[in-house]
């Protein structure tokens, strides 16, 4: 050993020097080992959770159809007209069809039950309507004017989708992971041949295009995501549209004009750090009270605007905090040096100080998005529509996020649900990564652009 | 070296400097003479670059820096009422101890003060950098390079390239504070050469640490020192005077204090 050949002389403090060093450099190595050990436990759980995702995602399902289209009409079904494909609809569907135009074209029961007065024309006033349909109520519809109104608010591809939903009935009757499909496929074609002996078995991804750009549906297997992650996209955008200037401005006032030293400054100080910490239920019902509720003339209530708004408010101290942290670390001698060639205060600010926090400021902005992206409880709160299939399109439109539509499938009894739960928990997972990285990439360039 | 008094580009009266109502610096009275060099020297803590500060207010960015006194700029108090410090700080430009270029281009570094008084035609900035980069003796070395970040230069160059942006502005006073403590001595050189250079057309007063730079390029120079008394609880109270005032030679060939004499001989620092 080192200390060996160090220590010729070996006396008894020698000796003692030895041991002692062994003893200490012992001690680092097990701190070295506990943090190791701390990252392998980090990288296990994640893969775990990946591993789970995806096996969810990914398997075999069996599919069954209730009346094969040979039944139906003696053409093929992509053959017939959109007439024809409307009359099937007619002719098959419960009470004539009025159950598809109440939950496809009305926008489901809530919004029958709420409207139930209302006139087809009041209903949907961007469509076409014959007279005689336009002036009915939902209950006064005879077959022949749902078959209109089939034809007029719906394309042929829309038309012969719902044959296929509702008429011939594709159903998904199971599902099996990933793994199970791989490595026990036998047992899974005898459970088949024994309970749906009608069923073909075939794999599937959850998670594919069509998932993407679907409505939601009563059934899972054509349930899409469209809507949630349209309404998240517009939330996030407003809370950034909101919450980015507002923060930034904050943390600029508090850092380079106010002096802090009044008790009312210490005050908003503190409070804003305390804040930071509220759970985000709280700001939930703070967004009910005043956002939803006291100014619901201007924000029409459970809207895409409430949401963002309450977002903002629950992000507004990340990125103060960590705006505050930015501007304070501007080195003095850029201020100095901008103040002595003469640049007033806002010169100084604008031209040296916020080009050099920006880095910070975008970083305080990442995660308080980051956090955004992900909140379910406040929206719960302030009511994001559970099932909704019209895509937000404004400010004030009714909307959902992904993980709210997670929640509300994950709690669904059935084993198809979990699996496009999942296929919603990855979706979520690659926006929240394209995010970070656009604000990574965006940090980068601030960042080399102030570098030598 | 001139020892007649020339005109007075700066006049300290009875300039006292309070942080935060503790006094830093007492009673001074300097004046400072057009077209000359003027070193402040003395030991740390005398508030030689309190004093430059307060000169262009600098001090003013100070939470709890306060100035009693005169500082008179053509026979007008600087800490006047109706005084703007941003156009004190525009008449009278600053040089920092450690370079401190921004971290943009060396051209957009240049054009910084210029824009600031909305310049903004391109051919007109053009004009004023390369005669301002020529001005500090840098133009050579970086005219092929004007796009590169001021931070990538050597220390030598980065202080050159900051007085090349003070002097875009034209200001009429230039104050530099230890402009080459940051520097090897190759480097001082050349900014010792350039202050002699400058000083045709400025008006230079610098604070410095070095009694040789003084003795090299100043034509006057203050010494300052420092003064202290027992407080009440054996706290220990220590604020900064000018101890003496005089032409360069002057001073260091035949100080009239006792502590300047000791002061110059090294016995403290």
């Amino acid at each position: 050993m080192a200390q060996r050949a160090l220590s010729e002389t070996r006396t008894a403090e020698d000796q003692a020097f030895a041991r002692s060093l062994a003893a200490r450099h012992f001690r680092g190595a097990v701190w070295e080992r506990f943090f190791q050990a701390a990252i392998v436990i980090g990288i296990v759980a994640l893969l775990a959770l990946m591993f789970n995702t995806v096996n969810r995602i990914v398997g075999l399902v069996a599919v069954q159809e209730a009346i094969h289209p040979s039944e139906i009409s003696d053409v093929p079904l992509e053959q017939l007209s959109a007439e024809q494909l409307a009359a099937i609809l007619t002719e098959r569907l419960p009470s004539g069809g009025r159950v598809l135009v109440r939950d496809g074209l009305l926008g489901g029961a809530d919004y029958y039950n709420a409207n139930n007065t209302l006139t087809m024309g009041q209903f949907l006033p961007d469509v076409t309507l014959p007279e005689s349909v336009a002036s009915k109520k939902l209950s006064e519809l005879q077959p022949e004017d749902t078959q209109a109104l089939f034809v007029a608010a719906m394309d042929k591809n829309t038309l012969l989708d719902e044959v296929y939903d509702q008429v011939v009935g594709r159903d998904v009757v199971g599902s099996w992971p990933l793994t199970a499909s791989l490595f026990n496929r036998a047992d899974i074609e005898a459970e088949i041949a024994a309970d749906h002996p009608n069923a073909t078995l075939q794999w599937n991804s959850w998670l594919d295009l069509q998932f993407l750009v679907d409505s939601m549906s009563n059934t899972p297997a054509d349930t899409g995501i469209r809507t949630a992650f349209l309404g998240t996209i517009w939330v996030l955008l407003l809370t950034l549209l909101v919450s980015f200037p507002l923060g930034v401005g904050t943390a600029l006032y508090l850092e380079e004009y106010s002096s802090g030293n009044n008790w009312l400054e210490r005050f908003i100080e503190t409070n804003i750090r305390n804040l930071a910490g509220v759970p985000s239920i709280i700001y939930g019902l703070l967004g009910l009270a005043i956002f939803v509720r006291t100014l619901e003339s201007i924000t029409q209530g459970r809207t895409v605007i409430s949401a963002a708004l309450t977002m903002a408010l629950l992000i507004l101290p990340v990125i103060i905090i960590n705006a505050q942290e930015a501007l304070r670390a501007v080195p003095p001698s850029i201020r100095e040096a901008s103040f002595g060639l003469g640049a007033t205060k806002w010169q100084t600010i604008w031209n040296q100080v916020l080009p050099a926090a920006m880095p910070g400021i975008l970083t305080g902005t990442i995660l308080g998005m980051s956090r955004a992206i992900g909140e379910t409880a406040p929206l719960i709160i302030i009511g994001a529509a559970t099932f909704i299939v019209k895509d937000p399109n404004s400010p004030v439109s009714k909307f959902t996020v992904i993980p709210i539509q997670i929640y509300n499938w994950a709690k669904q009894p059935g084993g198809q649900y979990q699996d496009i739960a999942a296929a919603g928990i990855v979706l979520l997972l690659i926006v929240l990564l394209l995010f970070n990285a656009t604000a990574i990439i965006l940090r980068q360039r601030f960042r080399r652009s102030l570098s030598a | 070296m001139t020892t007649t008094n020339g005109a007075t580009a700066i006049d300290l009266k009875s300039v006292k400097v309070f942080y935060n109502d503790k006094l830093a610096v007492d009673d001074v009275n300097i004046p400072i003479y057009h077209n000359k060099i003027t070193a402040f020297i003395g030991p740390s803590g005398c508030g030689k670059s309190t004093v430059l500060r307060s000169i262009n207010r600098m001090n003013d960015l100070i939470p709890g820096a306060r100035v009693e006194g005169q500082v008179l700029y053509h026979n007008k108090n600087l800490y006047g009422d109706n005084v703007d410090p941003v156009e004190v700080r525009r008449r009278i430009g600053m040089v920092f101890q450690k370079p401190n270029p921004f971290p943009k281009s060396i051209y957009d570094n240049v054009a910084y003060g210029p824009r600031l008084l909305g310049i903004r035609d391109r051919r007109t900035l053009d004009e004023i950098v390369e005669r301002s980069i020529k001005g500090a003796y840098l133009w050579d070395e970086v005219k092929d390079d004007l796009k590169k970040s001021g931070l990538a230069l050597s220390g030598g160059q980065q202080q050159r390239l900051c007085i090349a942006r003070t002097i875009a502005v034209e200001p009429d006073v230039i104050l530099m504070d230890e402009p080459a403590s940051a520097l090897d001595p190759i480097a001082t050189q050349a900014i010792e050469e350039l202050m002699r250079e400058l000083v045709k057309q400025y008006t230079i007063v610098i604070v410095t640490h070095n009694m040789q730079q003084a003795q090299r390029v100043s034509d006057y120079t203050a010494f300052f020192s420092i003064r202290k008394a027992e407080e009440t609880g054996g706290q220990e109270r220590r604020w900064g005077v000018l101890g003496e005032y005089a032409p360069t030679d002057q001073l260091f060939s035949n100080p009239k204090a006792e502590e300047t004499e000791r002061y110059i001989r090294g016995e403290f620092g």
